[in-house]
């Protein structure tokens, strides 16, 4: 974390002058000198550091240079966007991705699994802006069924401002996320059909299929219960890849979260905000590593068993 | 969960009723105010949404000239002293009337520190009210464009901002948010009467607006700032919006094609251009040590004959610029047409001339360019390149973000190296060559970074800071530019210009500063 914070700060000392963008064009060199004072960007680095650092763990990131305000009460507004738009990604992507892959990895050379097959790899291949660009064209602007940007209405639930509650926040919802679920959707279509392919080899499955046990219970039960677990681990992993990916989705489609607001920042070079949207992004990261790590205990009895045979 | 379900229909319900009954706009742009503050930020789009709002003593009409708003007359009583009558029945969205006290306070806020505006109004050294309908403005010496500044000046009103206090515009280091930052309280046509910065601003008819009600026909306007250029292309043609005044310029005939939309262009104030640095005994980037190729006027001419900007303007900007032989805008107070005619294309010319002040083989230069700032800024840098190359001069291109290339144009890079050669635009937000010349050429001009000095036009600039006889002005003008028109200081490229897209019955009139006056918009 300590390591993300320096390299974020020190980054953020060759984006450019924000003084210059802060002051205005016909501002005078002595207005700009004083901002630059006041502001301590003349402090050498190490001290400007030290006093962010000091600052962060107190849970105070600063002033936004350009919008005046707390940038953690910014962050705190823009959190619900994104979270949201994250979780019905993920969800998405999960859901989706187990139900296609186990069919790709039982029907295997089936007409049906070669489609989703070709089309999960336009879903790699082709950038998220790309994408988000072609859904916005097919279904806003020739369909005319969906929201091109925004989250449309939403509803204020004490200090969470949802989008779930209302018909145009959902209908909102639907394009970004599903743009935002493909790249992961295609990795997890991929990962469950080649454990199912593998699974569906062993031996305990054939001995299951000489016992008569029904088709579908082998296939749900027995093999994807055992194929899941990688699945988990490395979706646990990348749901911090989509809140990364999540920058480049919520500029496409306008979305009001923390990826929009850290891109709005960069224009301006505001660094309070560039800093606390990447130790934020950080922290998640770590976070959900380190919870895949317990759960990965949890779910998989070998980790389990060989710790207690030592 | 009922509780939450009423709330939502009770909002779906006055979605379809106030739609049903009222003209609205929805207008898009890449990005939002920074503030509501009036005095906070001297920035394009935030000044966009406060002239919806706010109001100043005078105004800029469609065509930038200069109207009466909350001052009914004026008249310079000295050199240095001007008398406004303030017009009578104006009242604040709060209902609180105006007085000259109110207007007194909002020039006296913006003319001090850490007010965005100081700079622009410098001249300014009191401004008092003498009674309830008159203001008197004090400048150092003779100001001939204090009207034209102040037209970027709001008022506000001064008890409402005292207690909120935001006395003073945003303060750097106090360390807190500013209430005027986020609410509004003005005499414009319209009040906002909700906000989401960066989401949307809803804007809704004044009805106790002192103003013509009958120029527009708008009861509500919303601002959903998209920025990215295809999704709001999308929204717009979709319908989810009305009108842009930010259009990409490769989208321009796709818009133009439905059926449903139009697009308006019009010269923008602002004008692209390369600056030389003619001043240094040496060039940091080229390969020719111990002089300066700049300074030699026959390479700065070789260099103006070697651009073809019709290419430029068909190829690059497909047909969106107006080629310029003047590095101001028309409309400008001393652009005339025949300045502004480009001398020609000619290489041949061009390698003569580098033969003659002794390059025969040209010689090598970096450019830097912004990437992010002007319309098509690097594709026209490239373009350029192309072009030097063919009289034989090497151009190395040096492209990065705007925030980058201004500082390092502005400051020099990290070792303190100076930029050669650089593009820059420059808008004339006075619409008068005096800010012009004491930004751009002045010896010690801000952005007078070709180091350009000319003794003569030193003294032309000081002269019409303070000439008040307009006749004897235009003259200081005039010669100011045979002078630097004829030493080639900059090499001018082209005028941009402003598009803005809408639904082909919404009306907004454009306005070369692409700012939008819905006071003058309506729907039919």
């Amino acid at each position: 974390m300590i390591v993300v914070a320096f390299v974020s700060f020190s980054l953020f000392n060759f984006v450019g002058d924000p003084v210059n963008s802060m002051t205005g064009i016909d501002a005078s060199y002595e207005r700009q000198a004083e901002v630059r004072e006041i502001l301590g960007l003349n402090d050498p680095v190490y001290i400007q550091f030290s006093r962010f650092l000091g600052n962060v763990i107190q849970g105070d990131f600063g002033i936004s240079y350009q919008l005046k305000r707390e940038v953690s009460d910014l962050i705190a507004e823009r959190m619900p966007a994104t979270l949201e738009l994250v979780f019905v990604s993920a969800v998405l992507a999960i859901v989706s991705g187990v139900i296609l892959g186990v069919y790709t990895g039982i029907h295997r050379d089936s007409f049906i699994s070669n489609i989703i097959l070709v089309v999960s790899l336009v879903g790699v291949s082709l950038p998220t802006f790309i994408i988000g660009i072609l859904l916005i064209y097919l279904f806003s602007v020739i369909l005319g069924v969906l929201p091109s940007f925004g989250r449309g209405e939403v509803v204020e639930l004490g200090f969470w401002a949802t989008g779930f509650l209302t018909a145009s926040g959902l209908k909102a919802l639907i394009l970004p996320s599903v743009t935002l679920s493909l790249f992961q959707m295609t990795y997890i279509i991929r990962l469950v059909r080649a454990e199912m392919m593998e699974i569906l080899q062993t031996d305990y499955i054939k001995f299951a299929r000489a016992r008569g046990i029904k088709e579908n219970t082998i296939y749900y039960k027995h093999a994807l219960k055992n194929g899941l677990i990688p699945v988990i681990t490395i979706t646990g992993i990348n749901i911090g890849t989509l809140i990364a990916f999540s920058i480049i989705t919520e500029t496409v489609f306008q979305w009001p979260g923390m990826g929009l607001l850290f891109i709005n920042a960069v224009y301006f070079v505001d660094i309070p905000i560039m800093s606390a949207y990447m130790i934020m992004v950080a922290f998640i990261f770590v976070m959900i590593n380190f919870i895949v790590d317990i759960t990965y205990y949890f779910i998989d009895p070998r980790i389990r068993l060989k710790e207690e045979a030592s | 969960m009922k509780k939450t379900l009423k709330i939502v229909l009770s909002f779906m319900l006055i979605g379809i009723f106030s739609s049903a009954f009222a003209n609205s706009i929805k207008w898009s742009m890449p990005g939002d105010s920074l503030t509501l503050d009036p005095h906070a930020q001297n920035e394009g789009p935030t000044h966009m949404v406060s002239r919806q709002i706010y109001e100043g003593l005078v105004t800029p009409g469609i065509n930038m000239e200069i109207l009466p708003q909350l001052a009914e007359s004026w008249v310079a009583i000295a050199d240095d002293t001007w008398i406004f009558n303030i017009r009578r029945g104006v009242t604040f969205h709060d209902g609180s009337s105006l007085t000259a006290s109110d207007v007194a306070f909002s020039i006296n806020r913006a003319r001090t520190a850490p007010s965005d505006m100081v700079d622009l109004i410098k001249s300014i050294t009191s401004a008092t009210a003498l009674n309830d309908h008159t203001v008197e403005i004090k400048t150092d010496g003779p100001n001939p464009i204090l009207l034209n500044e102040l037209t970027q000046i709001f008022v506000m009103s001064e008890g409402w901002a005292k207690a909120n206090n935001c006395e003073a515009s945003y303060n750097w280091d106090a360390g807190e948010t500013s209430y005027c930052a986020s609410n509004a309280n003005g005499t414009g046509p319209f009040e906002i009467t909700f906000r989401e910065q960066d989401v949307r601003t809803v804007f809704e008819k004044n009805n106790n607006w002192w103003g013509n009600h009958y120029a527009h026909n708008i009861d509500k306007i919303e601002l959903l700032p998209i920025k990215n250029d295809a999704t709001r292309v999308a929204a717009l043609l979709s319908g989810e919006i009305d009108y842009t005044n930010v259009v990409p310029v490769q989208d321009i005939k796709r818009i133009n094609s439905s059926s449903g939309h139009s697009v308006k262009m019009t010269p923008q104030n602002r004008t692209i251009f390369f600056g030389m640095d003619q001043g240094s005994a040496e060039l940091n980037s080229s390969n020719i040590k111990g002089k300066n190729p700049f300074a030699d006027k026959r390479v700065r001419l070789a260099m103006y004959h070697a651009l073809d900007m019709d290419a430029i303007q068909d190829k690059v900007m497909r047909g969106q610029s107006v080629p310029a032989g003047i590095i101001t805008a028309p409309g400008v107070n001393g652009h005339t047409a025949a300045r502004d005619q480009r001398m020609a294309y000619d290489p041949e010319t061009s390698k003569k001339l580098l033969a003659e002040a002794g390059y025969p083989n040209g010689f090598e230069v970096t450019l830097d360019c912004p990437n992010d700032r002007y319309i098509n800024d690097e594709a026209i840098c490239v373009a350029a390149i192309g072009m030097f190359a063919k009289i034989g001069v090497t151009v190395n291109l040096d492209a990065k973000t705007k925030s980058q290339h201004f500082s390092e144009v502005k400051e020099g890079d990290a070792n303190g190296m100076t930029s050669d050669m650089y593009m820059l635009g420059w808008g004339v937000p006075t619409f008068d060559s005096h800010y012009v010349y004491s930004y751009l050429f002045e010896s010690s001009g801000s952005w007078n970074k070709v180091n350009f000095s000319n003794a003569r036009v030193d003294e032309l600039v000081a002269a019409m800071g303070v000439e008040t006889d307009l006749d004897e002005r235009n003259a200081m003008i005039a010669e100011a530019w045979d002078i630097t028109q004829d030493d080639v200081t900059y090499l001018p490229l082209h005028h941009q210009v402003v598009n803005q897209a809408a639904k082909s019955n919404v009306d907004v009139p454009i306005r070369m500063n692409n700012e939008p006056l819905f006071r003058f918009a309506n729907v039919n």
